[in-house]
């Protein structure tokens, strides 16, 4: 998956958990949980939905890399190649 | 119209879900109400089969007005039982004859949109001012839910929106005049009392991680799904804090709905019920939270999950709070606090270590309890969470 790809699917995702914000206009190494107002139930929301379709496992510990767009989409990259 | 909550004196309906002629279950959905908590789905409690609708659609009637009359049933039937929350004098219900109050002029009496059709109230609003039949267009919530980005998406407004959140399904200025309301009878009428308990997490922590690392993301668990069981089993043996305030003194309740207060981005927050929160699993509470968090969002909150909850549940750890100090949702008797699970300095075995721990606070109505017995619901909270496995 390339980067670009990796940030499309993180986008439309994100947008279906936040879709009162435009992924594309919050700063990519800005904390989504401040700048969209996601909770810990909206991140698990996030990561069930990444999960079911990119078939990558997310555990737990790794939410915290998942926490800003440059991050998450650096993350999918990576695990999707690994 | 039921009561979904003690400043709740008014609901226009936006929608009937069943028609006269249709057969209705306990339990199933027949319309849609717009309340200052936003659209609220009312559930009947009664079988039978609709024989004559007594609102229509835009016409807003005051609570305990009949909505509805039931073949077989000698009177109009309410669309919910008595709400739990006693009634304050001044909201006596007029008798079902009496003229209702003429339609909301913020909600259109003809709605464009087909029967059955779910969709936000802001979608619907919108969906009326531009002329479209909501039955045209794609949803993109919740079940199917037309939401307003799909009315707008069809046609666009004049310029982009701003940055900012825009709530889907509520009016965040009725709710906050609502939560003005009951914030501002409770600090008058309730003499609160406020305890702060620290608890040691480790052991639900350690456990939490265990769990979850053998389990798909769909079937985690969250920390706070174990703060509302162990706040519910505590309740059983301290019923002084689960229950209600009214005329008559404090009427403890049997069953424990823990409403567990969600926040609404942009503003405004609701406390939901989740029914026998102590009788559930902790996978099944995890299950009604997501549930209650997803229709929050969407706006598609039911009646009984508004007017029965007996005790309320917040945290604001997410966002750095470590103590809560919190106020009571008349006609409730307390609320719990949960603040951000932290490593603090913990002595152990006369050491001093390093354990993950939260503040927990209890707000307290001094007219049913006092500090003592709240220092005793802290503490068994406390030791619940010490034994996770068993919750």
């Amino acid at each position: 998956m390339t980067p670009d790809e990796a940030r499309a699917v993180f986008f439309e995702e994100l947008g279906n958990i936040a879709p009162e914000w435009d992924p594309a206009e919050i700063d990519p190494q800005e904390d989504i949980r401040e700048a969209m107002d996601i909770d810990s139930m909206d991140l698990l929301n996030l990561v069930i939905a990444l999960h079911q379709r990119l078939g990558i496992d997310i555990p737990e510990a790794d939410y915290g890399k998942m926490i800003t767009i440059d991050g998450a989409v650096t993350y999918l990259v990576a695990k999707s190649a690994g | 119209m039921p009561s979904l909550g003690s400043d709740m004196e008014a609901g226009t309906l936006v929608e009937w879900l069943k028609m006269p002629g249709e057969a209705v279950h306990r339990g199933d959905i027949v319309a849609v109400v717009e309340t200052q908590k936003g659209a609220i789905e009312i559930e009947i409690f009664e079988d039978g089969v609709i024989e004559e609708q007594l609102v229509e659609v835009g016409q807003t009637v005051p609570v305990g007005a009949p909505l509805a009359r039931l073949k077989g049933t000698a009177a109009p039937a309410p669309a919910a039982p008595p709400s739990a929350a006693p009634m304050p004098a001044e909201q006596a219900v007029p008798p079902p004859a009496a003229p209702s109050a003429a339609p909301s002029a913020a909600m259109p009496r003809a709605m464009p949109a087909r029967e059955g059709v779910p969709a936000s109230p802001a979608a619907r609003k919108l969906a009326a001012e531009r002329g479209l039949d909501l039955a045209g267009l794609a949803g993109s919530g919740p079940g199917g839910a037309v939401v307003l980005a799909d009315v707008e998406a069809r046609t666009p407004p004049p310029q982009a929106a701003p940055r900012k959140a825009k709530p889907r399904g509520l009016d965040l200025d009725e709710m906050r005049k609502a939560i003005a309301a009951a914030m501002s009878r409770s600090k008058r009428e309730i003499p609160h009392y406020y305890l702060a308990h620290d608890v040691d997490l480790a052991a639900a922590t350690a456990w939490l991680e265990h769990t979850n690392a053998a389990r798909e993301p769909a079937a985690r668990l969250l920390m706070g799904a174990l703060f509302l069981k162990a706040v519910a089993l505590a309740l059983r043996k301290h019923e002084a804090f689960n229950g209600f305030y009214g005329a008559e003194g404090f009427t403890a309740s049997e069953g424990i709905h823990v409403g567990a207060a969600v926040s609404i981005r942009g503003g405004g927050l609701v406390a939901p019920a989740i029914h026998d929160t102590d009788r559930l699993k902790l996978d099944d509470i995890m299950a009604r939270m997501r549930d209650l968090v997803a229709r929050v969002r969407a706006g598609k909150l039911r009646s009984s999950e508004l007017s029965d909850p007996t005790v309320t549940v917040s945290s604001l750890g997410e966002r750095g709070v470590e103590g809560m100090f919190s106020i009571i949702y008349p006609p409730q008797v307390a609320i719990l606090g949960f603040g951000k699970v932290v490593q603090r300095p913990w002595p152990l075995d006369g050491e001093i270590v390093l354990r993950p721990a939260v503040t927990v606070t209890l707000a307290g109505d001094h007219r049913v309890s006092d500090g003592h017995r709240g220092a005793l619901l802290l503490n068994e909270i406390d030791r619940l969470l010490q034994e996770p496995e068993a919750l």
